[in-house]
């Protein structure tokens, strides 16, 4: 990545190394991730299950617990890491409030048994020491910025007298709450009907723009990504594939994963577009050999792809693990 | 709110009833009170006479009807061995009933959260192994068993706490760990296994982001959520100890209460005090279900009265 003097990286993630020790043996969910995110930008983080990416996204706010482990590399919030002794102090007090995200699954996400004022109002509370009437009233602000009707009555409601759209919207809210700079949305709209991915994408995008903030876009749907996101980060078998700008990778895709991924994507823009799918399944994660995870599903692997591939660079900052980049 | 109380109403009315028809068969089918009031010697004619005076030989419909009609005005009987309302008998023992239960059930789920909430939160650790093992320990011992062996250590071999009877809170502290112990066991298994099912939810994780302390994470999202099965396993065993435990607990004990009562009256043969005894339990489990059926509304909004 261009490490030019004038982008001042928010967020720093560099040879991350994360793994979880089960009975079955150690599960290598990430082996060396490295991307970062400037202030205001958006980022996709993209690959299918299994791929490391929500587990990334945990790492950065330190929230994988045992069985699982950070163990390696370093992440970096406006230069200091969270990951040393101080840094896990440190990640308590800026998660939730320099650094938020929304999970995947609004119908589970949100506490049953609590308001929506309570929930949301909680994070205000903790982290502004906002009294509990002012967190009330500022609940109702937030609910009406993410675009929920009659905002003071919703604010009374329970989780469960919502839609799946509007306890995404809730969840959004609950984020956005202590106006953070980076937002992490893990695979925000997997959960929900296609015309309300359009509409909860378009709010992400809308208060990105409103409030400066930087988002995070983990996802497997690349036409998600090449709508919203400046920069993209390919994931595949805890390793990065690919990164570069969107433009650029996708319509140069420089790894055959990424290659693979577009034409398995459904488009609406060529109509003689046919869905090719990717051959194989994901690999195990435990104990994976050291060359290119996706070898095995390959169509242009040779012998040199036991060995890790270095990454080769392109111009735009972009560049391709893969030891026949730019073949495609 | 009002639809859900007339349904409970009519609801308990009719448990009330059919458990009224069970125990007025089986106490006129099993035994005969007659024999245990008259003296050994009494003559033939005696019993006829005491046995027409208590209405006995009259078509067993006609005695049950005016067994309901009683009871709806309100009288449920005279004892036999203490001629006197059987029902201001039960009410004299009932405040001791509730101090030892409610002491129990309270005692139990004070000791069963927080011990399954701490197992929960690191399952598998020394301190979970410990509270399963007393858990399995706790359920398996029979409580006329546990009260014996609580009086042999504490009574005799210590001589610290009192053996039986009712008087201060010293009294109080035997009976009601019986009570409590097998009800630790159970009420711990749920609270762990709810709580280990509740730290796995997604709100869960989103709690976590949210930055808030663990404490809060687990004492107030995850604990309020996994309290459901506990509040269900805590009624019941509520009504369990009020309409059974209690009966052992109390003759171990000698505690004066409802249970000790009904294992008197039913070895005098005091029909009318044991059809009373019944009924009125009857009626406290009744009320018992209706308060679980409130709290749950309370714990959790998602379920509506009604």
């Amino acid at each position: 990545m261009s490490e030019s003097g004038h982008r001042v990286p928010l967020l720093e993630v560099e040879k991350l190394e994360v793994s979880f020790f089960t009975q079955h043996g150690v599960v290598r969910a990430v082996r060396g991730t490295t991307f970062d995110i400037a202030r205001g930008e958006t980022v996709g983080l993209v690959g299918e299950s299994g791929s490391g990416k929500s587990v990334t996204s945990l790492a950065i706010l330190g929230l994988i617990d045992l069985p699982g482990k950070i163990t390696g590399g370093d992440v970096r919030w406006k230069g200091s890491s969270l990951l040393n002794r101080a840094g896990l102090k440190w990640v308590k007090q800026v998660r939730g409030k320099e650094l938020a995200i929304v999970f995947q699954d609004p119908m589970t996400s949100l506490n049953p048994l609590f308001t929506l004022r309570w929930q949301i109002g909680e994070v205000l509370r903790h982290h502004l020491g906002m009294g509990r009437k002012r967190a009330e009233e500022r609940v109702v602000e937030l609910l009406d910025l993410v675009g929920i009707p009659s905002p003071r009555e919703r604010a009374k409601a329970y989780p469960h007298e919502l839609s799946g759209g509007q306890r995404q919207r809730a969840l959004i809210a609950m984020a956005l709450a202590c106006e953070p700079e980076l937002l992490i949305a893990d695979e925000p709209t997997t959960a929900l009907d296609v015309t309300i991915q359009a509409q909860i994408l378009e709010l992400i995008g809308e208060i990105q723009q409103r409030l400066g903030l930087a988002v995070l876009l983990v996802t497997h749907d690349l036409g998600v990504v090449a709508g919203v996101c400046d920069r993209v980060v390919v994931m595949y078998g805890g390793k990065i594939m690919e990164r570069g700008s969107a433009t650029d990778v996708f319509q140069h895709p420089g790894h055959p994963y990424t290659a693979g991924l577009l034409r398995s994507t459904p488009r609406i823009d060529l109509a003689q577009h046919r869905m090719i799918g990717i051959d194989g399944s994901p690999p195990n994660m435990i104990d994976p050999p050291p060359g290119c995870p996706f070898a095995p599903r390959c169509p242009i692997a040779f012998d040199r792809c036991v060995e890790p591939p270095p990454f080769i660079p392109a111009p735009n900052g972009r560049e391709v693990a893969c030891w026949r980049a730019y073949d495609t | 709110m009002g639809r859900f109380a007339i349904g409970r109403i009519v609801h308990g009315v009719v448990v009330v009833f059919c458990v009224a028809i069970v125990v007025f068969a089986t106490s006129r089918l099993v035994g005969d009170p007659v024999g245990v009031i008259l003296p050994f010697e009494a003559t033939h004619e005696q019993r006829a006479a005491l046995r027409h005076q208590l209405g006995f030989d009259r078509p067993i419909l006609e005695q049950f009807g005016e067994y309901i009609t009683n009871l709806a005005r309100g009288d449920f009987g005279t004892s036999l061995l203490q001629d006197r309302p059987t029902i201001s008998i039960v009410l004299e023992h009932l405040p001791a009933t509730f101090e030892l239960v409610f002491a129990g059930i309270a005692l139990a789920i004070l000791i069963a959260v927080p011990l399954g909430v701490v197992a929960a939160v690191r399952p598998g650790s020394l301190v979970d192994r410990m509270s399963v093992s007393l858990s399995l320990l706790g359920l398996s011992v029979p409580e006329f068993f546990l009260g014996i062996l609580l009086i042999l250590f504490f009574a005799v071999e210590l001589g610290v706490l009192p053996a039986s009877g009712k008087g201060g809170i010293e009294h109080l502290i035997l009976p009601a760990l019986t009570l409590a112990l097998p009800a630790v066991g159970r009420l711990t298994m749920i609270a762990r296994s709810s709580m280990i099912d509740q730290l796995g939810q997604a709100y869960v994780q989103t709690a976590k982001a949210k930055g808030i302390p663990r404490w809060r994470v687990v004492g107030i999202h995850a604990l309020r959520n996994a309290l459901i099965p506990v509040l269900t396993l805590s009624g019941w065993e509520l009504m369990r100890a009020l309409a059974g435990y209690a009966v052992t607990v109390e003759t171990v004990f000698a505690w004066p209460g409802v249970g000790y009562l009904a294992f008197q009256a039913v070895r005098e043969q005091d029909v009318f005090l044991v059809q009373t005894i019944v009924l009125v339990v009857a009626v406290l489990v009744v009320f018992v279900n209706v308060g679980i059926d409130i709290l749950y509304r309370v714990v959790d909004p998602r379920i509506k009265l009604g």
